[in-house]
């Protein structure tokens, strides 16, 4: 996949943070399961529907130790962050969100930790309060304690910012929000590739993962929630697997994680997804990080030293996120003409339309990398903006 | 009057020289871009947009002799060398000749990749557009006549 020519040029993947090219170990697991194995799961009684159930569950397991939850019950396999704010937000917030209680987002959310908590909030009547940005791209905090108050239920803000790379302290603002007796929703699909999760040291409530943005298959991610707070919670959607016993007057819901996972799931990405973490586990987050740290170093002074370019985004914790602009030259242009040069970067608002309106930009281009990438392939991309910006003055 | 397939064509011919690097084919086409006849900022409202999720182009039309002419602008370089092509093909013509041209040049000049990505650029909005003016010039001069 990486070893391919793109316009005659070699492929330069700098799209990470949209999604993660896959290992070999994940990919042969995907044909492993269709060509060996293939079966429904947990209902089966024969030696294949074992295997496959067997191996789902061992997702399970590796997914437990890698967020350090406390329980294989409280993982749940969902089809990424967005189902997993949509599940919460459909579920918990249904049942516990009442007319004038306040949702608290961050500014610098993904529209898919936005719309649940808006649709959720016309539902219930309620209010949704957004922590301010400051200028380096880092949340306010101070603004954020005095949002808090005994009407603030949920919490729900993301660990990375996939637009500006923005590390948020997350401990902190579980902390607070607690004091302040509201639960917190992490969504942690720019971390999961990147950074060290210990959901139990976070005390956080929720976490939510996207196996794809994670060397993983798509169609697959984990909701992690607190038991306790799990088992208050009305089931999301209905169907088999989630009951214990069905009568047309009454259904039992099946114990957790279960629950919240009906209908046959998404097995063979999911089998899959076990590869792809233990790739992330193999490899080391330390090790990754440092690599990636590297990078995103030498990239930001190459990048920031060229004619015109302004960086969006520079807080002092970063995930491997280069946002930029460049003057007078629309972002655009910038992706069409590396693409030329086989280079992949994202531009636009990636999503997050209310940001680039607060830094007063369309959107920006946004270069992201991963532990396969170089510096070699740095130096592409800025021999080709070089180009670029020079034809266009 | 030069045919729509001759405008064609002759871009056909002039991308050709450029032997498929898509390099110098993305900065030709900013260069012609560039050559645009400048548009009116007051014609630049929200109600002359073709949206596509990255980039804007104003488009308006104005019927003159019973030929279509065009003005167009884009916030995108690219986009707007592709605009600047077809204006280029459809200004002067018939609203009839523009209903039904089929517009093969893209293809050839190694555009597909622009074309069909409304979501990205709103070229084929553009097109579409374009042939909706025909139609209405067309509709408003026969109900004239």
């Amino acid at each position: 996949m990486l070893h391919q020519q793109v316009n005659g040029k070699p492929l330069v993947y700098f799209d990470n943070a949209a999604t993660s090219q896959k290992p070999v170990s994940v990919i042969n697991a995907l044909v492993d399961y269709y060509k060996g194995y293939n079966a429904n799961i947990h209902r089966g009684i024969h030696t294949l529907a074992e295997k496959a159930t067997k191996a789902f569950e061992d997702t399970r397991h590796t997914a437990k130790a890698f967020i350090n939850a406390a329980s294989e019950q409280e993982i749940i396999f969902v089809r990424g962050v967005t189902e997993a704010v949509n599940l919460v937000a459909s579920t918990y917030g249904r049942a516990f969100v009442k007319a004038g209680d306040e949702i608290i987002i961050s500014g610098l959310e993904h529209h898919s930790n936005i719309v649940p908590w808006q649709m959720l909030r016309e539902e219930k009547q309620a209010f949704l309060k957004v922590i301010p940005v400051l200028k380096n791209g880092e949340l306010d905090l101070g603004a954020f304690k005095k949002l808090l108050s005994s009407k603030t239920k949920i919490v729900s803000v993301n660990h990375a910012s996939n637009s500006l790379g923005t590390i948020n302290p997350i401990k902190e603002i579980i902390d607070h929000a607690h004091e302040a007796g509201a639960v917190v929703l992490i969504d942690g699909a720019q971390a999961g590739a990147h950074l060290e999760i210990d959901v139990q040291a976070l005390n956080c409530d929720f976490y939510c993962l996207s196996a794809h943005k994670m060397y993983g298959p798509t169609g697959v991610g984990i909701l992690y929630g607190k038991k306790e707070l799990l088992e208050k919670m009305p089931p999301y959607q209905g169907g088999g697997e989630m009951i214990k016993e069905v009568t047309y007057q009454k259904t039992t819901y099946n114990d957790l994680p279960y629950k919240f996972e009906a209908g046959t799931p998404n097995i063979a990405d999911v089998v899959a997804f076990n590869f792809s973490m233990q790739f992330i586990n193999e490899l080391g987050k330390d090790n990754i990080a440092a690599h990636e740290h590297e990078l995103l170093s030498y990239a930001t002074e190459k990048v920031s030293a060229l004619k015109g370019v302004k960086l969006i985004g520079t807080a002092k914790n970063k995930v491997s996120v280069l946002s930029f602009v460049v003057d007078g030259i629309h972002p655009f242009d910038i992706g069409q003409m590396l693409d030329t040069r086989g280079i992949a970067v994202r531009t636009g608002h990636h999503c997050t339309q209310p940001l680039m309106d607060h830094f007063g930009i369309d959107g920006t281009v946004r270069a992201s990398f991963a532990v396969y990438n170089t510096k070699q392939e740095i130096d592409s991309l800025v021999e080709g903006l070089d180009r670029i910006i020079r034809f266009m003055k | 009057m030069t045919t729509i397939n001759t405008i064609q064509d002759e871009i056909i011919n002039e991308f050709a020289l450029l032997d498929g690097d898509m390099e110098m084919t993305v900065f030709y086409l900013m260069e012609l871009g560039q050559k645009l006849p400048p548009m009116n900022e007051a014609d630049k409202t929200e109600d002359n947009i073709v949206k596509g999720c990255q980039s804007k182009v104003w488009l308006t039309a104005r019927l003159e002799h019973e030929k279509i002419y065009f003005t167009a602008d884009s916030n995108t370089a690219i986009t707007k060398g592709l605009v600047s092509l077809l204006v280029r093909i459809f200004n002067g013509q018939h609203p009839d000749d523009i209903l039904n041209a089929d517009l093969y040049f893209m293809h050839k000049i190694g555009m597909e990749r622009f074309i069909g990505t409304q979501r990205s650029n709103g070229f084929a909005a553009m097109i579409k557009q374009m042939k909706f003016y025909a139609l209405a010039f067309k509709t408003k001069s026969e109900v004239g006549s």
